[in-house]
Parts: structure tokens; sequence; C-alpha cells
């Protein structure tokens, strides 16, 4: 796939996808642009569809219909070394982490590097001390997975995804099994790291707390519409809901907050808004 | 839990009377209204609660059948009758509307079912024919020194499948060389040729019983436990990091395991054929009466290196079958509770299944090429 002029400013490019599980469709036509250095949440009940919509981003699975690009390329469609060239530049989060278990945090950070680099070992062992460091396990490398806590595991695979200080970060609700201060600070981090390194950051979640607070965009896909019925900045979307469930399913536990007098009957339904262009 | 109709004029009331507890049976509404007579003309119904005492959800399900009949019947559901707490949880279970029906697949046709079957079988061959050539890629990697394989994983599976493998295989292979021997025993003690019962044992044990008793041990021990290792990776995502990662899972996972035992399982093969052979001796010097040197010379006789070497050769194959087996129904685990027990399962009865079919046509080869 070559390099596309329009879509240069766009690290990922969703058009027209369909995602299915055999006969059953899961979400129909989507299509939206992620902007370079936003955080970009995909929202949406259980069941909707989130979790598979990011395995559809990074790679895992086929799109029944649609493309999706990455840098302007298709993963699936991209040759052994193209297709490692895109998989080197995004960094995924596991909703439970899924940190090796045969390896201890220090290994598991360091395949990564070692895969990808010619570094020496103690280059690599430096670099890997930095990353366990940033997500505060620093001397926690010689544990193995199975020795630390869930918040641990999952501030540990985040330094394995950023071993290779990746473009784009995926994280698969993230505040998952998490108590809410650890949550919080994982979102902290999140924040932190597009900050520091402009990193674009894609979040699967359905926790409102974290939407608010990391979200430049998100998106919300409708479990029965099978569509994605809104698109653009939480706060604007609490403001002027553009369906019903949208609506209720932002206004879930922000009674507390700033309320909306939005009347959700009075709206019609507004499918699709067409996704807006890069400035 | 008492339930009546009776009607008025155009309207049918539903008399509810007493407690209503789930631990009895629960009223139907279709019989209890057919008891009642032809229910043709009403056009709604309503509710009595005057003698309700306590109830539960049993209640509500009656509700909810009757609430089902007006729907499909056209009749107009009195609810406001009812006690409150009961009319809200009605809501409650009328809120979410029912999932659309046709999501569900209905059972296909015989012919439709037996296609599926069929591509689902092409599927699975072509999954394995496609696993199969990664396992072999890998290979090919390693020795151009492309892939770094971990050989410490290498190494732990040499430990678990020598060392630790020894206590059953010991056993299993000396209990088998004492039943050839006494086998052995039965028949050729009859022709008076109780001498020749160390080529039984050496035969037996070296080309044939060294290789697929070790080949079914380490299906069930090792196959089983490849398969619940890379299936669990697989359920908790480790699996799906690597490939995210752009790094070959089968490289780091399946290479040192399948190679592990690739080393191990010859070495075991001889092994086990030799403790056979002692198990044998045993039971000719007790029960034939042959004395040790008797015994080895025989053996030494008749048995040549190459029959020796044929053992050997299976038992190199069965590794790489149980190997492969292994890995290949753990990469290919789903995704529920159940998954990983049904991965270690079929990875040993595939595992078995083509050692004894291997074995079979390894025996035809070398009876070809008179070995």
């Amino acid at each position: 796939m070559g390099y596309n002029e329009e879509t240069a400013g766009a690290p990922i490019e969703v058009q027209g996808l369909t995602m299915q599980y055999g006969p059953l469709i899961v979400m129909e036509d989507l299509s939206f642009q992620v902007r370079r250095g936003e955080i970009f949440v995909i929202m949406g009940g259980s069941g909707s569809g989130k979790s598979t919509l990011m395995r559809h981003l990074i790679g895992l699975q086929a799109p029944a219909k649609g493309t999706i690009l990455f840098e302007g390329m298709d993963i699936l469609q991209a040759d052994a070394t193209m297709r490692r060239e895109i998989l080197r530049r995004m960094g995924v989060l596991y909703q439970n982490g899924a940190l090796w278990s045969g390896l201890t945090l220090a290994e598991n950070v360091a395949l990564p590097l070692e895969e990808y680099t010619d570094l020496d070992p103690e280059t690599i062992d430096e670099i890997t001390s930095l990353k366990l460091a940033l997500v505060g396990l620093k001397g926690f490398g010689s544990f193995y997975p199975s020795e630390i806590s869930g918040g641990m595991r999952k501030r540990a695979a985040l330094a394995r995804a950023t071993a290779l200080d990746p473009e784009v970060l995926f994280f698969d609700e993230p505040s998952s099994g998490l108590d809410p201060i650890t949550a919080s600070r994982l979102d902290d981090l999140i924040l932190q790291l597009r900050a520091s390194f402009g990193t674009t950051v894609v979040v699967v979640s359905h926790d409102l707390a974290s939407i608010f607070k990391i979200a430049d965009r998100a998106l919300f896909l409708d479990i029965k519409e099978k569509r994605m019925t809104a698109l653009g900045a939480p706060a604007e979307l609490r403001k002027d809901p553009p369906s019903k469930e949208v609506q209720q399913f932002l206004m879930r536990s922000s009674e507390t907050e700033a309320g909306s007098t939005a009347d959700p009957e009075a709206r019609s339904l507004e499918r699709n808004p067409p996704a807006r262009r890069n400035p | 839990m008492n339930a009546a109709i009776h009607r008025e004029g155009r309207t049918l009331i539903v008399q509810l009377a007493g407690d209503w507890k789930l631990a009895g049976a629960i009223p139907r509404f279709g019989p209890l209204l057919e008891a009642e007579g032809d229910a043709g003309g009403a056009q709604a119904v309503d509710f009595d609660t005057a003698t309700l005492g306590h109830w539960d959800s049993s209640l509500l399900a009656f509700l909810v059948q009757i609430s089902d009949h007006c729907e499909v019947h056209d009749l107009e559901f009195r609810e406001e009758n009812l006690p409150d707490d009961v009319i809200r949880l009605l809501e409650l279970a009328r809120i979410v509307p029912e999932r659309d029906v046709d999501d569900k697949p209905t059972q296909p046709s015989l012919v439709a079912r037996l296609g599926q079957k069929g591509l689902a079988g092409y599927d699975a061959f072509m999954a394995a024919v496609t696993f199969g050539g990664e396992v072999a890629g890998g290979v090919g990697g390693l020795l151009r020194g492309r892939v770094r394989m971990r050989w410490r994983e290498f190494w732990v599976v040499v430990q678990s499948n020598s060392s630790g493998a020894l206590p059953i295989v010991t056993l299993i292979s000396f209990l088998v060389g004492m039943i050839i021997s006494f086998l052995g025993a039965v028949v050729l003690r009859r022709f008076g040729a109780g001498y020749f019962v160390s080529y039984l044992v050496g035969y037996g044990m070296l080309r044939e019983m060294a290789a697929l008793m070790t080949g079914i041990i380490m299906a069930g021990r090792t196959g089983a436990a490849f398969a619940a290792e890379l299936g669990s990776m697989k359920i908790t995502e480790e699996i799906d990091a690597f490939r995210t990662l752009g790094i070959s899972p089968v490289d780091h996972l399946v290479l040192p395991r399948v190679l592990g035992l690739l080393v191990t399982m010859p070495l075991l093969t001889i092994y086990a054929a030799f403790i056979g052979i002692l198990g044998g001796l045993v039971v000719a010097i007790n029960v034939l009466d042959l004395t040790t040197t008797q015994f080895t010379g025989g053996l030494l006789a008749a048995v040549t290196l190459s029959d020796g070497l044929l053992g050997v050769f299976k038992g190199t194959v069965f590794g790489l079958i149980i190997g492969l087996a292994g890995c290949m129904k753990g990469m290919q685990t789903g995704s529920d509770a159940g998954a990983v027990g049904r991965a270690a399962t079929s990875a040993v009865v595939l595992g078995i299944t083509l050692i004894i079919g291997a074995n079979a046509v390894i025996d035809w080869l070398a009876v070809l090429l008179d070995i």
C-alpha cells in the first residue's frame, strides 16, 4: 500500500469496516480516523464489540468488509517485513496485561528490544530498568508476573508495550479489575505518556470517569443499531447526545457533574457522523 | 398458590390467592383458561388480589405467562390492580427487549451439517498444514541463525522430559518387558523353546514396545502439558501479545518444546528398551530357569544394531508427533473455561492416534526395506 497524501496525518483510518463472528454481525459500516497525538476512546456497553474493534485495529482479526489503514498501510495485506515494521510502531496493553508468564518482568520488557534492535545486553538492561522505573516498578525486574498484583502487572505490561517507543498505543479496558485509585493512576500514566512522547493512544473503555478524564474524542458503539452512533469529545457528546443510548451511557454516573438539559426524545438519531479531517 | 379465572362481560378476571412460593409448581395460564371454557370474545385480563398473601418470583413467572398470552392474543393486560412492587418488577423484566431470534442460527438441515463438518475438517487440516509449515519455517530460521530460540525454555523441556519422566518410563517399560517375557514363557515352553524368550523380549522391546510405550506415556504426560500450557497462554492473551509485537509465538513457544522433546524421546526410547529387557530377564530367570549368560547370549546372537536403530528412529518420529500435536492443539485453544481441558484431551487423542498410525507405517516400510 503506497503513501497516501490524504491520510498522512491520521495514524489510523478505518473505512466501512464490518466485523463478524461467523454469520453473526457485530458492527457494521464503521468509518473513522484517529488523529495523531490524540487520546481516542472506543466506548460502548458490554458485548458491543469494543474489544473486537481493537483486535481488528491491531491486526489480530480480519475485517469482514472494509479497510483499516495504519499509517496508510494495511497490516493484513503487508508483506512480512512491512508487517513487522508496522507492528513495531504499535504497542498493545491487553486487558489483563498478558505478560509472558515464563519470563521475569525485565525479560518481558527486554524481549521486544532483543527482537527488534541490535543493542548490546548492557544497554538493553539499562532501557529495561528505565521503562520499569517509568511505570513505578523500579527493582521489580527479577519478579515473575505471578508474583505481583494485578495493578502492577498492568503497569509492567505498559512498560513492555512502550519498550520500543511506539507511535500508537492501544489499551484494552485499562481500568478493568483495578480499584478506582489504581485505575486513576493508570489514567495519569496514559496522559503523561502522551504529553511526553506525543504518543497517539487508542483506549477501549466503558469506565466513564476514565473516559471523561483522558479522552480527546470518543466513539460510541451502539449494540442495538450495530453501528457507531456518536463520535466526538465526550463532554460535547454529553451536552448534545446524538442518540438516547449515547445519552444514557454518558449520563449513567455523571449526575454530580454539570447536568445536561438535552431531551433525548426530541433529537433525531444521527448515525455515523462524517469523520472530520485533520487540521 | 391459587389462581382462578372467571369472566365478567368481556374481561377475564384472574383471582390470585394465598401465598406464592417458588417451592411449589407454578400454575399454567393456558390450561387454566381452557378449564374455564372458551375464552373467545374476551378483550382484557384483569386481576383480583384481595386475598393474595406473600409472593415471590413464582407469581411474577405466572404473570409473565399471562402477559405473553395477552400479547399473542391481543388482549389488554390490566395491571393496575396488581401490587405496586409487582408492577415495578414486571416493568423491569420488560425494559430490555428480547434479542432478535434471528441472531441464533436455527438447526441446519442434514446436508448443510454434513457440508459444515466437511468444511470444518478441511479447515482443521489446512490449519495443521499451516502450523507444520510455520514450525518448519522456524526450524529453518533457527538453522540459518535468523531465529533466536529461548534456550532456557528448551532446557526446561529437556529436563522435564528426561529425568522428570524417568520414573514412569522405568516402571512401564519394566512391566512391559516382563509381560512380553511371560507371554514367551507360556508359548515357547510348550515347544521346549524357552531359551528363545530372549529373542522375543529383545526384538519386542527394541523394535516396537520401547518406542510405542514411551510415546504413549509422553503423549499423555507431555503432549497434554504442552496443550494446556499454550492453551492458557492463549486465554491470557500472551500469544496475542507475541503476535502484536511481530514476534512469532511459534519460534518462542513451539520450537523449544518440539525440539526439546525431539532430543529426549530417542534417549528415553533407548533407556526404555534396556529397562524392558531387564524386566524380561527377571522373568526368564525366575520362570524359565534361564541363566543371565544364556539370556544375553541368545539376545546378542539374534538382535542387530538395526533393530535398535529402528526403535530409536520411531521414538524420534513419535517425539515430533507428540510435540507438534500438543503445541498445535494448545495454539488453537478457544477462549472459554473448558477450552484448555478440551485442548489437552484432543492433544492426547491426536498424539496417540498418530503415533500408532505412524508405527504401522514405519513397520510396513521396515518390512519392505528388509530391516
